[in-house]
C-alpha cells in the first residue's frame, strides 16, 4: 500500500475559503478515485496562505482488475439478434460466452496503475473545483477558457510514493519540488514523499497543518495576556482567521495608549477585530486593557519590535478616526440628528427615516399606554422611539454599520437622557437573531416591538412580503424578534390588536417554525394552531406545551386512541354534526357512564381552559379515557334500532366536541 | 542604517524600478480624479488584447475625507502610485515585494501579508480579485488582477499595483503625523508643501463649493460625453466621465446628495464611463 501527496501552491488564498477547500479538495479527490474503484484508507487534508495539500493513505499500485459481463440474446433468438449483438460489444460470435441458452459477452478489465489513474484525477479536480470566487490571469487568459483558480496557481506536488505523478494544467507541470516560507526560506524545497511533507515544510519555517496553527497561536495568546497581567478576550474566529493568514504564526502583545479607553469598548474592539484582526485583552476587573494581540507571519530578526510598533501605530491610527467620529458625535444633540432622518429613504415606496420614526413613537406609546407592555411609561417609550435612529446619521455608525443602536444608547446617555431611555435607544434593534439577548427593561420592549411591528406591518401593506428563499427586508427575523419579545416578558395582548390578519397569520407560521426549531412535534403544533381564533401568543404556547406534556402519559395516549375510534366512526357514517340529545331508551350502563363522565369533564375542562389552566384541561380530559374504552367494549354504536344507532353516534360527537375544546385530536399522529 | 528615503526619494525609487522592469514612466494625468485607476493608461489600456506595462504617480481627490489639516492620516488631496502589467507577468508577487525592497523596506524584521480584499469600482464598471498588502498590520497597497472593466472581461488579465504612497512614506520615515513627512532630503515636510492646501481646499469642499454649479458641471459633463460618443471618440468621452465623477465627489462632500439619489448618481458615471469603454473597444475592433 502506498501514500499519495498532492499539493496545490497558489498566491494566498483568503483565510474565509480554507476550510471549505479542504472539504472540497477531499470530496472531489475522493470521488475522482471511487470512480476507478479506489478507496483510500484515510484523507488528511491541509491548508495554509499559499497552499492546498491532500495525502491519501494506503493505496494499491493498481486498480483491481474486473470482468464485466452483458448480457445478449437467447442462443435461440433470430440470427439478426446476435448480430445486433455483436455489433454492439465489437466483438466476433466465438468470442461470447454461452450459459443457460444465453449469449454473454465478456470483457476482461485489466487493473490500471493507482498513477494513472491520479494523472487524471488531478486536472479533474482541478477544472471542476468549486472556489466561491475564482479568477483568471497572465497570458493566457486572453483566452476565455483559461483555467480559473482562487489566486494564480503556481505549483503542483504529486507524489505517489516516491514517484512523481505527471499532470501538466494552465502551463504549470507537476514535479517533486515546492517553496517555504514567503521570507524565511529561499529556493526550492524537495519534497520525498507523502511521509516527509510537513516535516520538511516545518523545516522552512511552514507549518503546513492548520489545526497546529490554531493551537499555537490560541496558546501563544493567552499566555502572553497572562505574562501581562491581562486575560486574553478569547475569539475562535480570530484564532481561524490568523491561522488562515499565516504559514508561521507569531502572537506578539502591543500596547495602545491608554487615553484611547474613553472611546466605548465596543469600539476599540470591533475596531481592533474587523479592521486588524488584532484579540484584546481586559484587565483584572474586566475591563477592556489597552493592549493588543497581533499575529505576524515571520520571526523578526529583531524579536517583533518594529513590528508590533508599525501595528500599534495603524490601530491608533484607527482609534483616533474612531474617537473623532465619538467626539464629534457627541457635539450634535440627538434631536439635530434626527432632523437628518428626513433625508434619509427607508425604502422608496415607504418613505424616508423619519416617517418610520414617527410612526414608530407613536407605536410605542400606544403599546405602553394601553398596558400591552407593562411598566412602561409612556413618555419614556415615545421619546425612545424619537430618538432611537438619530445614531444612523452620526459618523461612528457610518463608519461601523455594527455599531447601530449601541452607539445611540451612548449618545443617549452622555445627553442625559434616563436610563431607560438610554437603554431603550441602544436595545432597540435586538433581538438580531436567535440566541441574542431580548430586551426585558418596560421602554426598550416597547420600542423593540414598535419598531419591529412596523417594518413588518409596512412592508405587508405594499406588497413586499418574504416568499421562498426571499426575504429581503428580514421580515422573518423581525416576526422571531417579535415572537421572543413577547414571550419572554410574557405580554399577553390579543395580536389582532395591532396586526391584519394576513400578518397573523404570518406570525402564526413563524411561531410554528420557532417550535418546530425547539422540538416542539409539528402536529401538536398544527392540533393546537387547528382551532383557530388564538392570538395570544403566550396562552397558545402554553396549551401546546400542556398537550405535548399530556400526549406522553400513558392517559394521553389513551385518550387518543379512543378519540381517533370515535372520530373514524364519526367519518365513516358521515356524522359530521349531531346534536346531542338524552337517549329517548334506556342506555346501556357503558353508554351512561360515558354520558356521566362528559358531563363532569365538560365543565370542568372548559373551566380550566377559561383559566387558562390546560394541564387541568387535559386532566379532566383523562377522566373520559376509562369510559370511552368500556363503551366501545361494551356498546355497539351501529346498532339495528336507527334512535340507538343515531343516539350513539351523536354522543361519539360530544365525545370529539369535549376533545376539542382543549385540542385539535385528529391532527395528532400516532 | 541608512537614512530614509525622503518622500520623492521614494517616488524616484519607483520610478527607477518600474522603469527597470520595462514600464512606461509616464506623468499624473491632469485632471481631478478618485483613484489613480481612473487614469486612461489605466482604465482604457486594461480593455483589448494589447501587451500594456506603465507606472506613474497620479494625486487623488477624495473631498469628503478631508479633514481641515487636522488628522494625522486623512487627506482630500494625496497621491498614489500606479503600476499596470498586461498580461500580468507569473511572477508578479515577487516584482511586487522587489519593489518594496527598493524602497527599503526590511523584510525580516516586517510582516508583509497579503490579505483578501476583492476591488469594486462600481463607478468604473469593474472588478478584480487580489489582496490588500499590509505591512505590520498597515495596508500599504492594493494587488488586484482585474477581470472586468467597463463591464468588459479583460482578455488577457492585468495586474495593478496602487501604493498609498503617504502611507508607506509614514511607515518607512517611522513619522506619526503625515504633516511630519521629510518631502526631500533638504529640510522641506509635507505641511510645508500641503498643509495649507488641505486646509482650504476642506472648507471649499465641505462649505463653499457652490452646488447648483456643481449640478450643472455634472449635468454638463455628462452630456458632452453622450457628444463625444455619438462622434465616435471615446477618450474625450472618458475625460467628461471623469468630470462628471469629481463633480459627484464634490456634491457628496457638500451634503447634498441623498443615500437614495447616491446610486442613481452612481449608475450615471458607470454607463458614461461603460460607454467609453465600450466605444474605445469598437473603436480599436476589439470584439467584447
Amino acid at each position: 500500500m502506498t501514500d499519495f501527496l498532492l499539493e496545490l501552491r497558489s498566491e494566498e488564498i483568503p483565510a474565509r475559503m480554507q476550510d471549505k477547500a479542504r472539504e472540497d479538495l477531499a470530496r472531489l479527490f475522493t470521488a475522482e478515485l471511487a470512480k476507478a474503484g479506489l478507496v483510500p484508507a484515510a484523507i488528511e487534508t491541509f491548508a495554509t496562505p499559499r497552499r492546498l495539500a491532500l495525502i491519501a493513505r494506503g493505496l494499491p499500485q493498481a486498480t483491481q482488475a474486473v470482468t464485466e459481463e452483458v448480457k445478449g440474446p437467447k442462443s435461440s433468438a433470430p440470427a439478426q439478434a446476435l448480430e445486433g449483438f455483436l455489433r454492439k460489444t465489437g466483438l466476433t460470435r466465438e468470442q461470447l460466452a454461452e450459459r443457460d441458452g444465453v449469449f454473454f459477452a465478456v470483457t476482461e478489465k485489466p487493473g490500471r496503475a493507482t498513477a494513472d489513474v491520479l494523472a487524471e484525477a488531478i486536472p479533474a479536480i482541478i477544472r471542476a473545483f468549486p472556489w466561491p470566487k475564482s479568477m483568471r490571469w497572465g497570458a493566457a487568459s486572453a483566452s476565455p477558457e483559461s483555467l480559473r483558480w482562487v489566486r494564480p496557481l503556481q505549483g503542483i506536488v504529486a507524489l505517489f510514493g516516491e514517484e512523481i505523478v505527471p499532470v501538466e494544467i494552465a502551463g504549470v507541470a507537476s514535479g517533486a519540488t515546492t517553496l517555504g516560507h514567503r521570507f524565511h526560506h529561499r529556493g526550492p524545497i524537495t519534497i520525498g514523499s507523502a511521509a516527509d511533507y510537513a516535516e520538511k515544510l516545518h523545516a522552512c519555517h511552514v507549518i503546513v497543518d492548520q489545526a497546529e496553527r490554531r493551537a499555537l497561536i490560541r496558546a501563544r495568546a493567552t499566555a502572553l495576556a497572562a505574562e501581562a497581567g491581562l486575560t486574553l478576550v478569547e475569539d475562535e474566529g480570530l484564532v481561524t482567521e490568523n491561522a488562515g493568514l499565516t504559514e508561521w504564526p507569531v502572537p506578539l502583545l502591543g500596547r495602545f495608549d491608554a487615553a484611547f479607553l474613553d472611546v466605548p469598548p465596543e469600539v476599540i474592539q470591533l475596531t481592533a477585530r474587523v479592521n486588524q484582526k488584532y484579540f484584546v485583552c481586559r484587565d483584572g476587573e474586566g475591563r477592556l486593557a489597552n493592549a493588543f494581540i497581533c499575529t505576524a507571519n515571520i520571526e523578526a530578526a529583531d524579536g517583533g519590535a518594529k513590528i508590533v510598533e508599525g501595528n500599534r501605530k495603524v490601530l491608533a491610527a484607527r482609534l483616533s478616526d474612531a474617537r473623532f467620529f465619538y467626539e464629534t458625535d457627541l457635539k450634535v444633540p440627538l434631536e439635530e440628528q434626527v432632523r437628518k432622518l428626513d433625508r434619509i429613504v427607508f425604502h422608496e415606496k415607504l418613505g424616508t427615516v423619519a416617517d418610520k420614526v414617527e410612526r414608530v413613537a407613536k407605536l410605542a406609546r400606544w403599546l405602553a399606554k394601553e398596558g400591552i407592555v407593562p411598566g412602561a411609561d409612556p413618555d419614556q417609550a415615545e421619546r425612545a422611539a424619537r430618538l432611537a435612529k438619530a445614531d444612523l446619521v452620526t459618523g461612528m455608525v457610518g463608519e461601523f454599520p455594527e455599531l447601530q443602536g449601541l452607539m445611540g444608547g451612548y449618545y443617549a446617555a452622555a445627553q442625559g437622557e434616563s436610563a431607560a431611555v438610554s437603554a431603550a435607544v441602544r436595545d432597540h434593534y435586538k433581538p438580531v437573531g436567535q440566541g441574542d439577548e431580548v430586551p426585558s427593561a418596560p421602554a426598550s420592549v416597547a420600542v423593540s416591538l414598535a419598531d419591529k411591528f412596523d417594518s413588518i406591518m409596512q412592508f405587508f401593506g405594499v406588497d413586499l412580503k418574504p416568499s421562498g428563499s426571499k426575504d429581503p427586508f428580514a421580515l422573518r427575523r423581525s416576526a422571531l424578534g417579535v415572537i421572543a419579545l413577547i414571550l419572554e416578558n410574557n405580554l399577553r395582548f390579543p395580536l389582532r390588536r395591532t396586526v391584519d390578519a394576513e400578518v397573523l397569520e404570518f406570525f402564526a407560521d413563524r411561531l410554528k417554525v420557532q417550535q418546530r426549531e425547539a422540538g416542539v412535534r409539528h402536529d401538536l403544533i398544527d392540533a393546537v394552531f387547528a382551532l383557530g381564533g388564538e392570538d395570544d401568543l403566550v396562552r397558545l404556547l402554553a396549551r401546546v406545551h400542556a398537550l405535548q406534556a399530556f400526549v406522553g402519559t400513558e392517559d394521553g395516549a389513551n385518550l387518543l386512541a379512543g378519540y381517533k375510534r370515535a372520530a373514524n366512526i364519526l367519518k365513516k357514517e358521515g356524522a359530521a354534526d349531531f346534536t346531542f340529545v338524552a337517549p329517548s331508551y334506556a342506555p346501556e350502563p357503558a353508554e351512561a357512564a360515558l354520558i356521566t363522565a362528559l358531563e363532569r369533564a365538560e365543565p370542568e375542562a372548559a373551566r380550566a381552559v377559561a383559566a387558562e389552566d390546560f394541564e387541568a384541561a387535559m386532566a379532566a380530559l383523562a377522566t373520559l379515557r376509562a369510559p370511552i374504552d368500556a363503551f366501545f367494549d361494551q356498546v355497539t354504536v351501529n346498532d339495528a334500532d336507527p334512535a340507538r344507532r343515531t343516539a350513539r353516534l351523536a354522543l361519539l360527537g360530544r365525545v370529539r366536541a369535549a376533545v376539542h375544546s382543549v385540542a385539535d385530536f385528529s391532527k395528532i399522529e400516532g | 542604517m541608512t537614512q530614509p528615503l525622503s518622500f520623492q526619494g521614494m517616488i524616484l525609487a519607483l520610478h527607477d524600478y518600474w522603469s527597470a522592469q520595462g514600464c512606461v514612466i509616464l506623468q499624473p494625468y491632469d485632471m481631478e480624479m478618485g483613484a489613480g485607476t481612473f487614469h486612461p493608461a489605466t482604465t482604457l489600456r486594461a480593455l483589448g488584447p494589447e501587451a500594456w506595462n506603465a507606472a506613474y504617480v497620479q494625486p487623488c481627490r477624495r473631498p469628503t475625507d478631508g479633514r481641515y489639516g487636522e488628522n494625522p492620516n486623512r487627506l482630500q488631496h494625496y497621491y498614489q502610485y500606479q503600476v499596470i502589467l498586461k498580461p500580468s507577468p507569473p511572477d508578479l508577487q515577487d516584482l511586487y515585494l522587489g519593489s518594496l525592497k527598493a524602497i527599503g523596506v526590511d523584510m525580516t524584521v516586517h510582516d508583509i501579508r497579503f490579505v483578501e480584499d476583492d476591488w469594486e469600482s462600481p463607478t468604473l464598471g469593474a472588478w478584480g480579485l487580489g489582496w490588500e498588502v499590509w505591512c505590520d498590520g498597515m495596508e500599504v497597497t492594493q494587488f488586484t488582477y482585474f477581470q472586468q472593466m467597463g463591464g468588459f472581461d479583460c482578455r488577457p488579465v492585468a495586474g495593478e499595483l496602487t501604493y498609498g504612497l503617504e502611507r508607506l512614506a509614514m511607515y518607512i520615515q517611522n513619522v506619526d503625523n503625515v504633516y511630519d513627512l521629510a518631502f526631500n532630503d533638504r529640510g522641506v515636510t509635507y505641511g510645508d508643501v500641503f498643509l495649507e492646501n488641505e486646509r482650504q481646499m476642506s472648507t471649499w469642499n465641505f462649505e463653499v463649493a457652490d452646488t447648483d454649479a456643481l449640478f450643472d458641471l455634472f449635468r454638463k459633463a455628462a452630456a458632452e460625453c453622450e457628444n463625444c460618443l455619438s462622434r465616435g471618440l471615446p477618450i474625450p468621452a472618458y475625460e467628461q466621465a471623469i468630470k462628471a465623477s469629481h463633480s459627484f465627489n464634490l456634491l457628496q462632500a457638500r451634503g447634498v446628495i441623498s443615500v437614495a439619489e447616491r446610486q442613481a448618481y452612481i449608475g450615471r458615471v458607470r454607463d458614461l464611463a461603460k460607454g467609453a469603454c465600450a466605444a474605445y473597444m469598437e473603436k480599436n475592433g476589439w470584439a467584447a
